[in-house]
């Protein structure tokens, strides 16, 4: 348990980090940054209390915040994703069977299962995000556009980090 | 209250959600007015830290950019240094230096955001305070608008609070400049006076109306005239001259007369 604890927190440090200072200071033509701290919210254990998942949310997000100076955008964006978390597991994996502590990992729902996963929640994510920041309706598509184009990039970074850091001959097909 | 309490057992997931949902948004409206932004201290001493411990490993990429920025500004200077030296006999009185520059490291910046900010690498203890103007060597760049003890917080002119008052520099009519934009790079100058045709190319420069600039600091050039339909004030699009992309090195403006001035016109609210 408490091994789950350790793991969890390494990585809510080194994934902060690594968008703080790498992915935030990249504009990948022009205006995407993948936005892949949400995989520490993604990858919590699934029978993590839902209030907790809320919580840690929340503080990721005010963190993420404190660096880029964007007071509230990012904490209402993520606590909007883990909000819908519980609901999109039970949407794509009712028969799916997880045991105690078991985080929602390419493991466990396979490759597609995690793509699923992942990107209907980024984009629910990304959506808050961009229709927050510019709050107001003047650039209605532009925004949509940016939100979608930045989602696939994200989709891609979390891919990456995720195939990176998974045992290849763990991995479910 | 029991069937309140009740509701709140049941849905308590959904109760949490709306209340830290709340809580962000308050915080995230609050951030969008300009008096809580120039308020909000979020160049705190933690995160500055980090960020700059960072800088420090990535600004050596970027050191052959740098120098020629530096050797650049370097020849404008020494060829302004041989205008004056020219002109600096035919003169009687020398009054004392208005303003004062402060150098400093950009560690952080953003472009993309709706509203853009930069974090500078001094702060209070080297004499940096809210509302002093921020320049690169292009041209001026953003305002101060949060300090801590070794860092500042910077409205850049990307920013839809970031309202400069500006001139025409070829005829000295009085403008403001805006972003009012998506794009980085790019603002508006608006309020011009219906009678006044602008051309690409033009340069607009600093007012010296505020405390924050000197006048005659280029602000940038004119890349399309938008004359108004309806005999109002004209618009103009503009290329800002500071390149956002590449900010590393800048001056802090320190307006060393802005008390006084400030005494004299609440002296003249008082009359």
């Amino acid at each position: 348990m408490s091994n789950l604890y350790v793991k969890n927190s390494i990585r809510f440090v080194l994934l902060i980090l690594f968008q703080v200072l790498v992915l935030d200071q990249v504009h990948f033509g022009g205006y995407v940054i993948p936005y892949v701290y949400i995989l520490f919210i993604l990858l919590l254990p699934f029978d993590i209390p839902k209030s907790l998942l809320l919580f840690l949310a929340f503080g990721t997000g005010l963190t993420i915040d404190f660096f880029g100076n964007t007071l509230g955008l990012h904490t209402a964006a993520l606590v909007m994703l883990a909000f819908s978390r519980p609901g999109v597991l039970r949407l794509y994996f009712k028969k799916t069977e997880f045991l105690s502590g078991e985080e929602p990992g390419i493991r466990k729902l396979g490759f597609m299962g995690f793509v699923k996963y992942s990107f209907s929640l980024i984009l629910i994510h990304h959506l808050a995000l961009f229709y927050l920041e510019f709050f107001s309706l003047r650039y209605f598509f532009t925004t949509f556009e940016h939100a979608l184009i930045n989602s696939l990039a994200s989709l891609t970074g979390v891919m990456i980090l995720v195939m990176l850091f998974t045992k290849p001959n763990k991995r479910k097909r | 209250m029991r069937t309140l309490v009740a509701f709140l057992r049941k849905h308590h997931f959904f109760a949490l959600f709306l209340l830290l949902e709340a809580i962000a948004f308050s915080m995230l409206v609050n951030s969008y007015s300009y008096q809580r932004t120039v308020s909000f201290n979020a160049a705190n001493d933690l995160t500055g830290g980090v960020l700059n411990a960072f800088a420090n490993i990535t600004d050596y990429f970027t050191l052959r950019k740098q120098n020629e920025e530096l050797q650049d500004e370097n020849t404008f200077l020494h060829n302004q240094l041989q205008y004056y030296s020219l002109k600096i006999n035919t003169r009687q009185t020398y009054g004392d230096s208005l303003f004062r520059y402060i150098p400093a490291r950009v560690i952080r910046n953003t472009m993309h955001a709706a509203n853009n900010f930069m974090v500078l690498d001094k702060g209070r203890l080297q004499g940096i305070e809210k509302e002093m103007g921020v320049i690169s060597s292009k041209g001026i760049a953003g305002i101060v608008i949060g300090v801590s003890a070794h860092y500042s917080l910077v409205m850049s002119l990307l920013n839809d609070n970031a309202k400069i008052s500006a001139r025409i520099k070829k005829n000295n009519q009085l403008v403001n400049v805006v972003w009012n934009e998506i794009d980085p790079g790019y603002g508006q100058v608006v309020d011009i006076p219906a009678h006044i045709q602008l051309n690409a190319g033009d340069t607009i420069v600093t007012s010296g109306n505020s405390f924050i600039f000197p006048a005659g600091l280029v602000v940038g050039t004119v890349l399309s005239y938008h004359p108004s339909k309806n005999q109002g004030l004209n618009t103009a699009r503009l290329t800002y001259a500071t390149d956002f992309n590449g900010l590393h090195h800048v001056y802090l403006i320190q307006n060393l007369r802005k008390q006084e001035e400030l005494k004299l016109l609440e002296g003249a609210d008082h009359e």
